[in-house]
């Protein structure tokens, strides 16, 4: 395993960018996820790294020598795809021999890192059968299996779990996570679903059309989000659009004035978190923010509920609450205090 | 309620009758060449006088019908061993690759089979001709330029049908054994090659098939004494009408069942037809 470097790396189709001087780097041992909606430039970039796509510009360092220009075959990159790519006409052990007979192994070791690399992914004793006869969450261990039996510089994933069940992919989630700690793999991750990113990454990486918007831990997107991107794609928010009219003071366009955290004035958007507010029936006192307003929808989902309140004409927002025993549960129509501390509320200007 | 059944079975009667209708409409020919090439008596009527194998004896007994089959099969290979080495690559192109001819390339690997025989051999064999006297060597008649007609006609065989496997080729295959160490030919000839091997066995069978049987475009290209099995069998009818001609036939469509069955035994041809 080794560590992982881009530098200033951009794809542009034409005029478009697909990735614009994207620059990251991934330690070794460390699992990195690239999370960010369809069209984000976080593939393209996936697939820079391994050589599929030539960048237009920048670099790719791989345990430090560059690899930029080397063609897929010379990188030891392995990568789990998102329809696995098995090969269908090869069994299982063949599909794992592949890299290890490519880079020319006497077939005694073949034999021995197929072996192990089965095992690992609990596929033992299956090595015959043919990709077709395995069920899907078995054809990703055998995906897994062959990208890690060439023992590969970082391991690439692309979006490997879309094509599971979602209660398998909860499984499989926590599989490749503790493999690869337990390996020390350096891994690179690309996802579109969050919940996802934030169970298996050390660090995410957001991106949007074709740029990094931000780099940290699951903590860091969440509690400060870089920017008003990062704060809607990570998590639930409710954004209200308005001005800061004066250090501390937020006026929405409806025209509720709010308590803040925030010396820049001009129009801006606050974003508000739905577990971070408080709901009542009546006034909410010690907070900064206490304001009334009626219950317009109301979702019930088992172990929280989420409420839509009504603050004014142009104003709405959704209040998460736990859904404990005796706990507050209003029905649409009804009147309500919702409140927050201002520390709670995060302010972006347009 | 009654009713509803009644019409479903209807329906599907109707639907098991057009089919057998269908098939009968195909197979009557053969069924009653078959049978033809069996008849005892010289002129082919009805009801049979007898039954015997002497037409099929008659065959051998006429070298034109031996040499024609013997020139048809060697053509037909040959051109399909060359229709493939042509074909193959042409279908890799047109289906990898985007370029700026690529709509006209596609139709013109096509065409051959939608130019009338004819045309397409009076063009080549005033080809030719103009290369016979441009380059002062023989061309026309000779067996490589009949070879070489007939792959243009193997060609667009072997090119719809391997693009067609082509095209459900998962791409990510290819991706995966370059990634795991593997260049641009190794990933070619242990990942695609096989992936579309039933493309290419089709291709080589109906070029192949193509080949054989074509008479109109042969007539153009073939030289004194060198005659296929189509056009043999032509020249004899004019002359002509006994059932050597129908055992003949039998034989032809016994060597391309024999050619299928083998076929299907590697590549199930349901499949891929």
């Amino acid at each position: 395993m080794a560590q992982l470097d881009i530098h200033r790396l951009t794809k542009r189709y034409g005029e478009f960018h697909a990735v614009r001087e994207v620059s990251l780097s991934v330690a070794d041992g460390e699992f990195l996820v690239l999370l960010g909606p369809s069209g984000c430039g976080k593939t393209t970039t996936l697939r820079m790294v391994a050589g599929f796509i030539e960048p237009t510009s920048g670099h790719v360092k791989l345990g430090g020598g560059d690899v930029t220009l080397l063609p897929p075959w010379k990188r030891n990159a392995g990568m789990v795809f998102q329809s696995y790519a098995l090969f269908p006409h090869l069994t299982v052990a063949q599909n794992v021999a592949f890299g290890l007979e490519m880079r020319k192994l006497p077939r005694s070791d073949i034999d021995k890192r197929v072996d192990e690399a089965l095992a690992l992914v609990r596929l033992g004793g299956l090595g015959a059968r043919l990709p077709r006869q395995l069920s899907g969450g078995q054809q990703q261990r055998v995906a897994l299996a062959r990208a890690l039996a060439i023992r590969p510089d970082v391991l690439l994933l692309d979006e490997p779990l879309s094509n599971l069940d979602a209660k398998l992919r909860q499984e499989v989630r926590v599989e490749i996570r503790e493999l690869q700690r337990q390996l020390g793999l350096t891994t690179v991750m690309v996802t579109h679903d969050q919940e996802e990113a934030l169970t298996m990454a050390d660090r995410l990486v957001v991106m949007n059309e074709g740029s990094v918007h931000q780099v940290g831990t699951q903590r860091d997107l969440y509690e400060r989000p870089a920017d008003r991107f990062v704060a809607g794609f990570v998590g639930r928010t409710t954004f209200l659009a308005g001005t800061v009219e004066a250090p501390g003071r937020f006026r929405t366009d409806g025209g509720l004035g709010l308590a803040i955290v925030g010396d820049t004035t001009g129009k801006a958007a606050l974003s508000l978190r739905p577990e971070r507010l408080e709901i009542a029936s009546g006034p909410l006192p010690g907070l900064d923010n206490d304001l009334s307003g009626t219950v317009e929808f109301v979702s019930y989902l088992g172990a929280q509920i989420d409420i839509h309140v009504r603050l004014s004409p142009a104003d709405r927002l959704v209040v998460q609450t736990a859904n404990r025993a005796g706990g507050f549960a209003p029905e649409v129509g009804q009147t309500v205090h919702v409140g927050w501390q201002a520390s709670a509320g995060q302010v972006f200007a347009d | 309620m009654i009713g509803a059944v009644i019409r479903r079975r209807a329906g599907r009667w109707a639907l098991n009758g057009a089919a057998t209708i269908g098939l009968l409409y195909i197979l009557t020919p053969l069924i009653f060449v078959t049978w033809l090439a069996f008849f005892r008596q010289e002129i082919p009527s009805f009801p049979p006088e007898g039954y015997s194998l002497r037409w099929f004896a008659a065959i051998l007994e006429q070298p034109k019908f031996v040499n024609g089959f013997s020139l048809s099969f060697r053509v037909g290979a040959l051109a399909t061993v060359i229709g493939l080495a042509l074909g193959i690559p042409a279908a890799l192109c047109i289906s990898r690759f985007q370029f700026k001819l690529h709509a006209p390339l596609s139709s013109l690997l096509l065409m051959p089979l939608l130019v009338p025989g004819v045309v397409l051999g009076t063009a080549m064999y005033v080809f030719h001709v103009t290369l016979e006297n441009g380059l002062d060597v023989d061309v026309l008649g000779t067996f490589y330029a009949l070879v070489a007609g007939h792959v243009v006609i193997v060609i667009p065989w072997i090119v719809r049908l391997v693009t067609a496997s082509l095209a459900g080729v998962d791409r990510a295959t290819e991706e995966a054994a370059q990634n795991l160490g593997a260049n641009a030919w190794v990933t070619f000839r242990r990942i695609t090659l096989p992936a579309i091997r039933p493309g290419i066995v089709a291709g080589a069978l109906f070029g192949f098939v193509t080949s054989f049987g074509n008479l109109e475009m042969s007539l153009f290209l073939v030289g004194p004494g060198r005659t296929t099995l189509p056009i043999v069998i032509l020249q004899y009818l004019e002359w002509k009408i006994d059932p050597t001609i129908a055992a003949v036939s039998v034989v032809q469509i016994l060597l391309i069942a024999i050619v299928m069955l083998i076929t299907d035994r590697y590549v199930k041809l349901a499949r891929v037809v």
